[in-house]
């Protein structure tokens, strides 16, 4: 029987100056890149893609099979990109794993560069978040001046890069593709799918980009095994995950557990809802993953379990809401938040979320009619699936599960304005 | 494609020998010199604490990009200011789950601080002369990645957790009396443009500012907990070893 709470990505942060590299390399640290620099590049991404991890960014998508896509003795040149540009609504788990723990994200990096054969990395990290970066920059130089980083790393013919490259306050950039755009100094649009990043990506060449926290798990790997990471986890969603409470809960924070860990159990440990209010609705993976309700406290809560119980597992960042908060009123501010992130490329993001806004805002101010609800419901179907990315499909995720399970709060602003045209009427 | 159709900018006395000095800096960072533009426009900002038509035309110049191209950029992005930006910045987020913990009640309260003849201050408007000490440019932003410890707001781009309405005040009061309150997680606050400069890359002289707090009791309370218990990840084995190499197909 594994632990409760399986800290691994977070187990450093207890330790003092837990950001230099002497802290680092007296617990572990640069170990599992000496080990990784023996062995073959392919046995490393097989490694990989035996430990079964997935994407720790939102979608999930197997990492070794990721590494596996990019093309070997093709003559181009291969970029890792590290996605840090955490954005989502309620995720928190980046920035404080890079502030506590920059070092394990550039061995991560170190390792799976030599596996994909590249020779630079860059650091995508939102701008907005600085001392993040400044521990990044440090660390960087740091491992740059022991060896880690630059030519004949460790002696081991292995060149690398790797620069971290500040954002300048664009949620889209989250999307890959728009990170990649955006990292070439344009405007953060995401292109179209194919070719994917793996055969043109950054610069038009072969590149993996990944989350934070899924690098940073790969020193891990290599020192525990595969098998090692599967004794946390389910089956299909091995290892440990970082889940972020946020909101009406007694003890917020970062709670480090096996993958499909349930709410009620990581409520327990957080001490339960704030005050005794009870739960009203929840986001297990950011404000794009659909709601969840107090009926939902036992779904396992990895990428399995939260879909087939209608959501995503998203990023783990479990925003709560006890019964204080109204939901139409939730769902029109992370309405504001797409409206105003929309990138402005694809008609359906761009007039849909402004439009949404609009209903939302007046129903909000108590002027709703009767045939909002349909109105709203029609606008994200003319979104989902119509959209350039997937911001648009998580634009209408509050919205379209916020009336899924709390409709009579929509119909209540509704109700109020039709009573009064009825009486205006008689 | 030639740049002569370009108005011509006289930005000698804007940006000297040190601002160019930083900007081949960033350009001799990356394999394609475009992708220094982003770590450009913040080093522009760093002088003259927005993005003006000046700035511009240094990128331009720089990179051999038309206005057209770099003014593309720099108004997509939230981080570049298009008029010039108070000492510091105050941006509070907003955003939902912040907002129903007071987010909301925090700018709320400071738009009417700040404001004047009894108008509450804008978004991206400037409480002072713009650059002046006690001068202040309020936001609203989007969600800041700190939800554990929301709500939350930041001075230039540095963390202070766990606000309230009053607590807010009387930071925005003491940034007003040119004092520099510490923040809850980050280095000790200097201004707007000195935290644009490093956001360009540029350390130098500002090591002391790494050992900020960084790691509030919220980051690490799952890991103290833990501690607390007794609870681990399962031991690794001595000798995990690679696969196999897996034979070309």
């Amino acid at each position: 029987m594994v632990d409760q709470l399986t800290p691994v990505l977070t187990k450093r942060w207890l330790s003092p100056r837990s950001w230099t590299l002497k802290t680092y390399e007296q617990l572990e640290g640069y170990t599992a890149l000496r080990k990784a620099l023996k062995a073959h590049p392919d046995q490393l991404i097989q490694q990989c893609k035996d430990s079964g991890l997935r994407g720790r960014g939102g979608a999930g998508f197997p990492t070794g099979m990721k590494w596996g896509f990019i093309p070997q003795g093709d003559g181009k040149p291969h970029y890792l990109v590290i996605n840090a540009d955490e954005g989502e609504p309620g995720t928190c788990k980046d920035i404080p794993l890079m502030m506590a723990d920059p070092h394990s994200l550039i061995e991560g990096i170190i390792i799976t560069s030599y596996a994909i054969r590249a020779n630079f990395a860059a650091i995508y990290v939102r701008g907005e978040v600085l001392h993040c970066i400044r521990r990044l920059n440090a660390a960087v130089q740091e491992a740059y001046a022991a060896g880690y980083l630059g030519k004949d790393i460790l002696g081991s013919g292995f060149d690398l890069d790797v620069v971290v490259h500040a954002g300048a306050g664009a949620y889209i950039c989250g999307e890959e593709t728009a990170l990649l755009d955006s990292l070439e100094g344009k405007r953060g649009q995401p292109r179209l799918k194919p070719p994917f990043p793996a055969t043109a990506g950054l610069y038009a060449s072969p590149t993996v980009v990944n989350n934070v926290e899924t690098i940073a798990s790969v020193p891990y790997i290599v020192n525990g095994g595969a098998d090692w990471f599967r004794t946390m986890g389910r089956e299909r969603s091995p290892g440990p995950k970082i889940y972020s409470l946020s909101g009406h809960v007694e003890r917020p924070g970062q709670y480090e557990a096996p993958m499909g860990t349930t709410l009620r159990q990581l409520l327990d440990m957080a001490g339960g809802m704030k005050d005794g209010i009870p739960l009203k609705f929840w986001t297990p993976g950011g404000s794009s993953t659909p709601l969840f309700t107090a009926e939902h406290l036992d779904v396992p809560l990895d990428f399995e379990g939260a879909a087939e119980a209608g959501s995503m597992l998203g990023t783990t960042a479990l925003q709560i809401f006890n019964e204080t908060v109204s939901v139409p009123w939730a769902v029109m501010k992370w309405t504001e938040f797409y409206k105003h992130e929309s990138c402005g490329k694809c008609t359906p993001c761009r007039e849909g979320t402004y439009w949404l806004v609009q209903i939302l805002q007046r129903m909000v101010r108590g002027e709703g009619t009767a045939g909002d609800i349909d109105t709203l419901l029609d606008v994200c179907d003319n979104i989902l699936g119509r959209s350039f990315c997937a911001l648009g499909d998580g634009a209408v995720s509050p919205i379209t599960s916020g009336i899924k399970y709390f409709k009579d709060e929509f119909l209540a602003l509704c109700d109020q304005n039709s009573k009064v045209l009825a009486g205006a009427t008689a | 494609m030639t740049q002569t159709q370009e108005p011509t900018h006289d930005y000698a006395d804007v940006f000297g020998q040190d601002t160019v000095d930083r900007a081949r800096a960033i350009i001799a960072r990356y394999p394609y010199a475009r992708s220094a533009l982003l770590p450009m426009l913040h080093l522009v900002q760093s002088v003259e604490g927005y993005v003006s038509q000046n700035g511009i035309a240094f990128c331009a110049d720089q990179l051999d990009l038309s206005h057209a191209e770099v003014s593309a950029v720099a108004t997509f992005y939230t981080m570049y200011k298009r008029r010039p930006c108070g000492e510091h910045l105050v941006s509070v987020c907003t955003n939902t789950l912040c907002a129903a913990l007071g987010g909301d009640a925090i700018y709320a309260k400071l738009r009417e601080h700040l404001g004047a003849d009894g108008k509450p201050l804008g978004h991206e408007q400037t409480s002072g002369e713009p650059g002046e000490p006690g001068s202040i440019t309020l936001e609203h932003a989007e969600c800041l990645a700190a939800c554990d410890l929301g709500p939350v707001l930041q001075v230039n781009y540095e963390f202070f957790d766990n606000q309230t309405p009053e607590k807010a005040l009387e930071l925005v009061k003491a940034l007003q009396a040119g004092e520099k309150p510490h923040p809850t997680r980050g280095a000790p606050l200097t201004d707007f443009r000195q935290a644009e400069l490093q956001l360009a890359g540029f350390f130098e002289g500002r090591e002391a500012d790494l050992d900020g707090p960084s790691a509030a009791p919220e980051t690490v309370r799952g890991a103290a907990l833990a501690a607390d218990r007794g609870w681990t990840a399962p031991a690794m084995p001595d000798d995990a070893e690679f696969p196999p190499l897996p034979e070309k197909k």
